[in-house]
């Protein structure tokens, strides 16, 4: 049954009319608990991740961590079999220490990858605070991951308070691509060591 | 007919309550194939691009350019059929290579703006071989101000004919009160051979 307002039809076939239900859409969101991998792999656990959006987006709120490091993020070609994709990337960041100091922007050789198939990390080598209260917030946006024409672009933006007192806020910047065309069908987070005490992590499609 | 549950009205008229559903609209996709320009008109291929929203937001999906060493370009129409808002911007860059050389980060005042109509880099030139392209996004706000200068903000990610990787921020602003009313994309020379601008409201 469908439903049509002033000839405008709004539902039908099961479905909201495009343009109704917007296109942010929620896919997956997975809670971390002491955990050692946060992973969104297409076709389990009702993740999408395929050619059904062109760009996906992936929000995480609040992540902390067990012990001081960093957060980092690798694609996979074979359903998450394997999370070592080769990568060619960039990162910067911009930090501020609590008590007023340091205010400058850095270009952090020691994070991008060339060509490389480890995870990218996200933070920065100044690692991630283990107060209560520290946490690292961000999203990491992925293009056409199905494409097996094209390398896969990524764009994310992580800030997050780093371990040392004073303490530093760091705004990290990351770019890169996916330097395959073979289709990059799930994502995993990790720490460096240890694990993803807590945090959100949402995929969303955008269509 | 509209429908209302428990006092609440959901649908009416043909369009869903306020407050219910996403605030982000998707308006309009154009695919590229071998196209000189891309362009956004108010009113025209049903593309809304005035007071209708406050923010707009552009996507660039997996550009390819036909040739080498060329990029995506932007301008704005504020009034008459050319896209040639004045605008002042700034543009800065992080950039990599596959070989692991050339990493830094640098503003890039070759592909500023100062208070110039000609169109505006969204990238440095990227390559064309097969799997090389470019993707990112465009903020434009507010638009149809006719009070304010007009924001507008990017990020992209290019991978360049020498095999690097750019992370592109550009920012800046059309400098008149008068409404923007088109937006239209175009490489510095040549086509764009290949890819999706999809553009989205923002309610």
């Amino acid at each position: 049954m469908g439903l049509i307002s002033n000839g405008t039809t709004l539902l039908d076939g099961g479905s909201i009319s495009s343009g109704l239900a917007g296109s942010m859409n929620l896919i997956k969101t997975v809670t971390a608990s002491s955990s050692g991998t946060i992973s969104f792999v297409h076709g389990s656990s009702s993740v999408v991740f395929d050619n059904t959006y062109s760009v996906y987006c992936i929000k995480g709120i609040n992540i902390h961590n067990s012990t001081s490091d960093e957060l980092g993020f690798n694609g996979s070609i074979d359903t998450g079999s394997n999370y070592n994709v080769t990568k060619t990337t960039t990162h910067f960041y911009v930090i501020h220490a609590d008590n007023g100091t340091q205010g400058h922007l850095y270009y952090n050789a020691s994070e991008d990858l060339a060509q490389a198939t480890g995870f990218q990390n996200l933070t920065s080598a100044s690692q991630m605070g283990t107060n209560n209260d520290d946490c690292a917030d961000g999203e990491l946006w992925i293009y056409n991951p199905s494409s097996t024409t094209f390398m896969k672009h990524f764009l994310a933006r992580f800030p997050y308070m780093d371990s040392r007192s004073p303490q530093y806020v760091y705004d990290c910047y990351t770019t890169g691509y996916f330097n395959t065309t073979s289709a990059i069908d799930a994502i995993q987070f990790k720490m460096g060591s240890g694990n993803i005490d807590s945090g959100t992590f949402k995929l969303y499609g955008v269509s | 007919m509209g429908l209302i549950s428990n006092g609440t009205t959901i649908f009416d008229a043909g369009s869903l309550a306020a407050g219910l559903g996403s605030s982000m609209t998707f308006i309009k996709k154009i695919t590229a194939s071998s196209s000189a320009t891309i362009s956004f008109v108010n009113g025209s291929s049903d593309v809304v691009l005035d007071n209708t929203y406050k923010e707009y937001l552009f996507t660039f999906n997996s550009i390819h350019a036909g040739t080498d060493d060329t990029g995506l370009t932007v301008g704005f129409r504020d009034g008459s059929t050319d896209y040639d808002a004045p605008k002042t911007s700034t543009f800065f860059r992080a950039t990599h290579g596959e070989d692991g050389t050339s990493g830094g980060v640098a503003y890039v005042t070759g592909a500023d703006i100062a208070n110039g109509t000609g169109f505006q880099r969204l990238d440095n030139d990227f390559g064309a071989d097969n799997d090389q392209s470019m993707s990112g996004y465009m903020h434009l706000f507010n638009p149809s101000s006719t009070t304010f200068v007009k924001h507008f903000m990017s990020r992209t990610s290019t991978s360049r004919p020498a095999n690097r990787v750019n992370d592109i921020f550009m920012s800046g602003y059309c400098n008149t009160t008068t409404a923007i009313d088109a937006v239209q994309f175009k490489m510095n020379s040549g086509n764009i051979d290949a890819g999706d601008i999809c553009l989205y409201g923002i309610s």
